[in-house]
């Protein structure tokens, strides 16, 4: 299968890739790893008639400790964050979300940047990012801004990315001391989770967030808020599929989705020790 | 546009439209067809190659994102005397193919995965080959392969 035909610009600056996306406004699309564009290029469900190639900004691949937090470029791949020493010691929970993403040779490709960006709620990182209370930081002809992660996915694969702003960092707060669990439902290891969890616990503060559960990555503020009230892991789980709209399709129906998002949460947060 | 690669070790450019994919640029500009497309979804790992030594899968890669760059494809890995790479004769040895549409996208898969890790278990090598399919042997016999060169 062939993408249809497109104009293709390498740009090797933030400020050529800003450029091109001004001069062609949405007929323009940014491309990364390409492991989400692509396939759907391919489908022709996407066709955009300018590819603007980021994969050379290597300024924007690096992972960094700055002010408690851990820093890390928009290209960063997946395979470098899941072996990075840093992101394992203060962000094990990202470093494990990402162990779980697709296979080796997707890791090798696929970029935490456009995992974000691409908006999916059946992927893990935003998950980890969403438990994790993570900050986007997006730079657009007017500079840069910070977005809370809360704040940045506003529908089915729509984020709050305008059409000239390009995903450019993301800052993690470092957790040495958190306790956590990545919980990924699937049929075959490759797969996309069919219901996934993420669960993090510090400081007696929690951070609970579901993949596949809705139009959008999930937070599970119905269980954040039982556990803030003293629940034990079985009655906080109960309230996991509360405020979910997960789809039926050929892997689960809607009930069979939120009884698994109940278990994974439940899972989850013993592994979690509460 | 003009893309040129280094692949095995010999520069190659062509002029190819800029949606080719680096599957097809392989196989069909550079008249390489040990890479097989088999899914063309990049999900069974048959058109595995390796882009300046790391394992991808070249249906979900365009030729003009990797321009300038190396690729290691299936026909790179023997010598030039025709002695085989460790990971082909262990494969040869082990009885790890049978129909061999898979073998090539799965050696260049194994090859990269013992690069990265020297110290396998039988559970690593299991799920580091996740995104590998084959539909004939069952895959106990290229866990042995892998095994035998990362114990070796
Ligand atoms: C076989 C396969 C299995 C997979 N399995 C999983 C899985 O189990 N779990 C999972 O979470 N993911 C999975 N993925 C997706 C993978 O994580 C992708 O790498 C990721 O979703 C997209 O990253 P990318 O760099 O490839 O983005 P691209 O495909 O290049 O881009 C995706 C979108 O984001 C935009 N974009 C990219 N970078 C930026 C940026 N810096 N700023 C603004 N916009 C940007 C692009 O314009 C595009 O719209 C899988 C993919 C494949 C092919
Ligand atoms: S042909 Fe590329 S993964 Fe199947
Ligand atoms: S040997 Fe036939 S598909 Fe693997």
């Amino acid at each position: 299968m062939i993408p249809a035909n497109f104009d293709y610009l390498r740009v090797d600056s933030v400020e050529g890739a800003l450029e091109a996306l001004q001069e062609h406004g949405d007929e323009a699309k940014l491309i990364a790893g390409g492991h989400s564009l692509l396939p759907l290029m391919k489908f022709r469900l996407s066709a955009p008639a300018y590819l603007v190639d980021i994969n050379r900004l290597d300024d924007l691949k690096y992972v960094r400790e700055e002010n408690g937090s851990l820093v890390i470029g928009a290209l960063t791949r997946h395979s470098d964050i899941e072996a990075n020493s840093l992101v394992k010691k203060n962000a094990g929970l990202l470093a494990s979300a990402t162990h779980h993403v697709g296979d080796p040779q997707v890791r090798h490709r696929g970029t935490i940047g456009g995992a974000i960006a691409h908006g999916d709620p059946a992927s893990d990182i935003p998950s980890a990012l969403l438990a994790l209370n993570a900050t986007v930081v997006v730079t657009g002809p007017e500079g840069t801004r910070d977005i809370p992660i809360d704040d940045f996915f506003v529908g089915f694969l729509e984020t709050d990315l305008k059409d000239d702003e390009m995903l450019t960092q993301i800052k993690v707060p470092s957790v040495p001391d958190a306790k956590w669990s990545f919980q990924k439902f699937n049929r075959r290891a490759q797969d996309w989770a069919i219901v996934g969890a993420s669960v993090l616990v510090n400081n007696g503060q929690s951070g609970v967030s579901l993949v596949n559960m809705h139009s959008t990555p999930f937070r599970a503020t119905a269980v954040e808020e039982a556990i803030a009230s003293g629940a034990n892991a079985k009655e906080a789980s109960e309230q996991a599929a509360i405020g979910t709209e997960p789809t039926s399709d050929i892997n689960a129906s809607v009930e069979y989705r939120k009884h698994l998002a109940r278990v994974l949460v439940k899972r989850g947060l013993e592994e979690a020790g509460l | 546009m003009e893309v040129t690669l280094n692949i095995n070790g010999v520069e190659q450019s062509h002029d190819v439209e800029p949606r080719t994919l680096l599957v097809q640029f392989i196989r069909e500009s550079a008249g390489l067809t040990g890479t097989n497309i088999g899914c063309d979804t990049s999900s069974c790992g048959a058109c595995t190659v390796h882009l300046n030594g790391e394992s991808i899968k070249s249906c979900t890669v365009l030729a003009a994102q990797v321009d300038g760059m190396e690729v290691t494809t299936i026909e790179g890995l023997a010598q030039s005397d025709g002695t085989l790479h460790p990971m082909q004769q262990a494969f040869h040895e082990c009885h790890a193919l049978q129909c061999g549409y898979c073998t090539p996208g799965m050696v260049m898969a194994c090859v990269s995965l013992v690069e990265e890790n020297q110290t396998l278990t039988e559970d690593e090598v299991r799920e580091g080959l996740e995104g590998n399919l084959c539909r004939c042997t069952g895959y106990h016999n290229i866990v042995k392969a892998v095994l035998e060169v990362s114990e070796a």
